[in-house]
């Protein structure tokens, strides 16, 4: 398993070709191959050393590889005394680790190929500029996950959110798109500084970064029941960067903005790994977070409210895309429960099944938005499940995965969660089901919206009447995200910004929406597939099944056992957990009928509905404000504060500066006056002085040779003289 | 005793033809008086047991310089020569009592070493043995070689000079 | 009578000197000032056999003979120099040599 550092470094060859050559040369199909290609070769290697992995006896699964020395050893001082900071590039392969990696490899490696025929419409160069960034993110994910320390976790952080600024910007252009890749760059920038002191203080409280000696440390520390001691403080610093990266409460909003990204760059980073990065850093650190009780109920809490409050959101949203965003921050949300309970494991499992059927939806999303020609509002949507039968049947089985219905892999990763949570807290059980119930309402609204009912979209060739385009902003499309979107009636400014639009494709021609190539469906069946078969792996006992994946799990999160044996003691039942299980199940199916009822039998109720909560459905469809909220505080806070600053400078700083120009142009002008009178006084007198001497002295140079030897001679006799009266 | 006589006979010859060198206003008896006062330092340096000292003064000066000096004498013809008019510059009062403060303090300084005699004066006159020509020539090649050949090359050097200020613009 | 000394010698030369100093300070014409070097040039030569006959070193005699080539040189130059100077300016008066003044 020595090969594991090159799983990182395939893909990051693949962006760098793809990078350097491929943006000026590469055609369509060599730039989506090497990119494909890369990942592929990252994903085949993950599997090897997966497998290399599971061959081994279950404590001895972990392996070191020290790549090289980033920083030798430098003395620092820490809480106990000297210690030596040295980090090493080192990659870590643990099952946490190896989880990780077929996730963000396999996910990565489907969601590459989707991306082939999905970004056709870009120009040669931004097609090679799209598989580049997807590859650089694919390898900053990957050290992020193989990272044995936290400074190498740390750089794969901050890599993949340079590449999700990247790839939200994407089509830079727009200016919707570069300010959401500001917005979450920023908002992330909040995160990670959390983060950086987090790390700061774990180097001066243990002395070391890596992983293993951390947990370590911490295990021979009390855990902090009821004060809030350094090992608190640094779990609750290493949360905000947790929740910045995974858009937690109150630093969810940049998630949402960042769908202006291709919808391909959405599903692999903005659902599927990136925004999971949080969850798998809190794991990673289990050992830790399990001495802080207080900052575990502190994330559970938050975790919850943010599932609740995402799914509000989410329940009255018409774009489709942000629907699935608000889903995505809903159910990290639920991660986050998890690890706030305890239940790493199922944290894990969770996010590993998320990655599947959130991909799965966004793929499908995508297959959809494709073939509705950059239109994102379900209101223009419906019926098309007889136009795309392969989407709407992944999409189903995608659907139903996240809203839990069994046997699919959502119900046994969600109930999980719910099972641990009841165990630890009920109240943070309910709000959990409540959100259950939430999911699958709004999953099935906007299945139902989408796929069945009748068609309400533009008839025939859907790109031939601007009507369509301007009936799509009525609706509040307002952000024609893809190419498509510019429509006929744009597409002189499409032209400019994206090259040649070539409209007249074959498939555009075809009359009514319609399924996508192979290269589309393929990856959605696969990840149906994968949706499907993922969960058996995490089939509790109180089923029959084995948990594989909690006992393949359990030695990654081994210092933590505090908190699992404990729980297990309190394990309920068997009969307990299946009433859990049937419970959960029963809302899910509820929350689906209701959307069924309410969205496909009675269209005309939410309008109503509406109508009657009106203040209320503003409120949510306005996102709880917090947008403004934020702009109102933060960012007018800050721009206060620049205001003041900058009139502090040019009074205050700038007054003094002049203050001090005065100051010198006085001084400089009483040296000028010094100078002047003075040394130049003293100059031109020397000079004087000595023209007035020689006036008197040159009267002695006759130029006579006569004269001249009458002073040697003086000189001879004075001379003589002096020698006679000296003997 | 003959010394004597020979020593202030040539004395007075000396410093009398010198003086007429100094005084005498026309130039051509100036040269001739020269010429004597020449031939008795000669003789001088013969009474010092200086015999080739005395040939070569009289072949170089009496015989070569003087004549060099006769022939500038006739060629710078003058009708009015400097020396005609009386001179009445503070220079040449002042020039003859300088001259002559310094003999009196050459004088007394020699007066005061012949009464206090130093070890080197004390030594008794000898006649040196050997030919002196044959001595001179000796320490001239031998010991002087190198100041002897710097003279030859001061002379060709003066000669080439003589000839290139002398000569008429072509 | 006294015997002929080295000193008699030297006062020979000293008065010599003087008569040759006052020469060069007082004549105007320069034939004659370079005639009284040469006159002061004997006076040293007069010493310098003096010392060599007192010493028995014959090293004297071959500094006077120096002294003859040095005194050839300057005669042949400085008469060069009167000629150059008198087609110019047809004069030999050392006071109308005064254009090295400032």
């Amino acid at each position: 398993m020595d090969y594991i550092w090159l799983i990182p470094l395939v893909p990051a060859a693949g962006a760098a070709l793809n990078g350097l050559l491929g943006i000026r040369w590469f055609g369509r199909a060599l730039a989506g191959a090497l990119a494909c290609a890369a990942v592929a070769v990252a994903l085949g290697l993950s599997i090897w050393a997966f497998v290399g992995l599971v061959a081994l006896p279950p404590d001895a699964r972990v392996h070191d590889v020290v790549l090289a020395a980033w920083i030798p050893a430098i003395p620092l001082e820490t809480a106990a005394d000297i210690g030596m900071f040295s980090v090493n590039w080192t990659a870590r392969l643990d099952p946490l680790a190896a989880i990780m990696l077929l996730v963000v490899t396999g996910v990565g490696f489907l969601i590459h190929v989707y991306a082939t025929a999905y970004m056709l419409d870009e120009p040669r160069g931004g097609y090679a500029r799209f598989f580049c960034y997807l590859n650089l993110f694919c390898f900053f994910m990957l050290v992020l996950v193989l990272a044995g320390n936290l400074l190498v976790l740390f750089v794969g952080w901050e890599g993949v959110g340079l590449c999700s600024y990247l790839l939200i910007g994407f089509w830079y252009e727009k200016n919707s798109a570069a300010d959401a890749g500001k917005k979450a760059f920023l908002v992330n920038r909040i995160g990670d500084w959390g983060f950086l002191l987090g790390i700061f203080l774990v180097f001066f409280t243990f002395g070391s970064l890596d992983f293993r000696e951390m947990a370590t440390a911490v295990a021979a520390m009390p855990r902090e029941r009821t004060g809030f001691g350094v090992l608190s403080a640094i779990c609750i610093l290493l949360f905000a960067g947790a929740a910045g990266k995974s858009a937690q409460i109150p630093l969810h909003i940049w998630l949402p903005d960042a769908m202006e990204g291709p919808m391909p760059a959405s599903a692999l980073i903005h659902a599927a790994t990136m925004v999971t990065a949080g969850v798998y850093m809190v794991a990673r650190n289990a050992v830790l977070f399990d001495h802080a009780p207080l900052v575990m109920q502190i994330v559970a809490v938050v975790g919850v409210l943010t599932a609740l409050m995402a799914a509000t959101i989410g329940l009255v949203q018409n774009d489709i895309k942000r629907v699935l965003a608000y889903s995505t921050v809903s159910q990290i949300g639920y991660m986050f429960l998890a690890t706030g309970v305890g239940a790493f494991t199922a944290a894990v499992f969770h996010l590993m099944t998320h990655a599947f059927f959130k991909a799965l939806l966004f793929l499908g999303c995508g297959s959809v938005i494709h073939a509705m020609a950059g239109q994102q509002d379900m209101q223009c949507m419906g019926g098309l499940r007889k136009y795309m039968p392969v989407t709407f049947s992944t999409m189903l089985i995608g659907a139903f995965a996240i809203a839990g219905i069994p046997p699919l892999s959502g119900f046994f990763s969600k109930d999980e969660i719910l099972y641990r949570a009841f165990i630890g807290n009920r109240i943070l059980w309910g709000i959990a089901t409540a959100t259950a119930l939430l999911t699958a309402l709004y999953m099935f609204r906007l299945m139902t919206l989408t796929f069945s009912g009748g068609y309400r979209g533009p008839q025939g060739s859907p790109l031939a009447s601007p009507a369509a385009v301007a009936e799509a902003a009525l609706h509040g499309a307002r952000h024609p995200h893809d190419a498509h979107a510019h429509g006929e009636a744009d597409r002189e400014n499409h032209e400019v910004t994206h090259g040649p639009a070539d409209l007249l494709r074959e498939d555009h021609a075809r009359p009514g929406p319609s399924e996508g190539s192979p290269a589309i469906t393929g990856p959605l069946m696969a990840l149906a597939v994968g949706v499907i078969v993922v969960g058996f792996f995490g089939m509790p006992e109180a089923l029959g099944g084995t948990n594989a994946i909690e006992r393949f799990l359990t030695p990654s999160f081994a210092g933590s056992a505090g908190v699992l044996t404990g729980h297990a003691d309190a394990a309920l039942s068997r009969v307990a957990a299946l009433g859990l299980m049937l419970c959960s199940t029963l809302v899910s199916v509820a929350g689906i009928l209701l959307a069924r009822h309410v969205y496909l039998r009675n269209p005309e109720w939410p309008r109503q509905l509406a109508a009657r909560w009106h203040g209320m459905y503003t409120f949510l469809l306005n996102k709880y404000y917090l947008d403004e909220l934020y702009s109102a505080t933060v960012v007018r806070g800050t721009i206060a504060a620049a205001r003041g600053l900058f009139a502090f400078d040019r009074r205050v700083v700038d007054g003094a500066v002049g203050a001090l120009r005065w100051l010198t142009l006085l001084a400089s002008w009483l040296s000028h006056m010094f100078d002047k009178h003075v040394l130049d006084g003293l100059v031109k007198l020397v000079g004087w002085t000595a023209g007035r001497a020689s006036f008197v002295v040159r009267r002695l140079q006759t130029g006579l040779v006569q004269n001249y030897a009458l002073v040697i001679v003086l000189g001879l006799f004075a001379f003589l003289t002096v020698f006679l009266f000296a003997r | 005793m003959l010394e004597a006589i020979v020593f202030y006979t040539l004395a007075t010859f000396i410093l009398g033809f010198g003086v007429m060198v100094v005084t005498t206003k026309n130039p051509v008896h100036c040269v001739l008086f020269l010429v004597a006062n020449f031939l008795c330092v000669a003789m001088i340096y013969v009474l010092l047991a200086a015999e080739f000292l005395a040939v070569i003064q009289i072949l170089v000066y009496a015989g070569g310089i003087v004549v060099l000096y006769l022939f500038v004498v006739m060629l710078v013809n003058l009708r009015r020569p400097p020396d005609a008019q009386i001179d009445t510059r503070r220079q040449a009062r002042v020039g003859f009592v300088l001259a002559a403060l310094l003999l009196a303090e050459i004088s007394a300084i020699l007066m005061y070493s012949a009464v206090h005699p130093s070890s080197v004066a004390t030594i008794a006159p000898q006649v040196a043995s050997g030919g002196n020509t044959e001595t001179v020539g000796m320490l001239l090649y031998t010991d002087y070689l190198v100041p002897f050949e710097v003279a030859s090359m001061l002379l060709l050097v003066a000669m080439v000079g003589a000839i290139v200020l002398a000569r008429r613009e072509a | 009578m006294m015997p002929i000394t080295p000193y008699h010698y030297l006062v020979l030369a000293a008065a010599l000197f003087a008569i040759g100093l006052v020469g060069v300070m007082v004549r105007r014409n320069i034939i004659i000032v370079l005639m009284s070097i040469e006159l002061m040039l004997n006076a040293v030569n007069i010493n310098l056999a003096a010392f060599s006959y007192q010493l028995h070193d014959a090293a004297g005699q071959v500094f006077a003979i120096f002294i003859v080539a040095v005194a050839a040189a300057e005669a042949a130059v400085g008469l060069g120099i009167i000629l150059a100077f008198f087609r110019n300016k047809e004069t030999v008066n050392i006071d109308d040599m005064n254009i090295m003044r400032w």
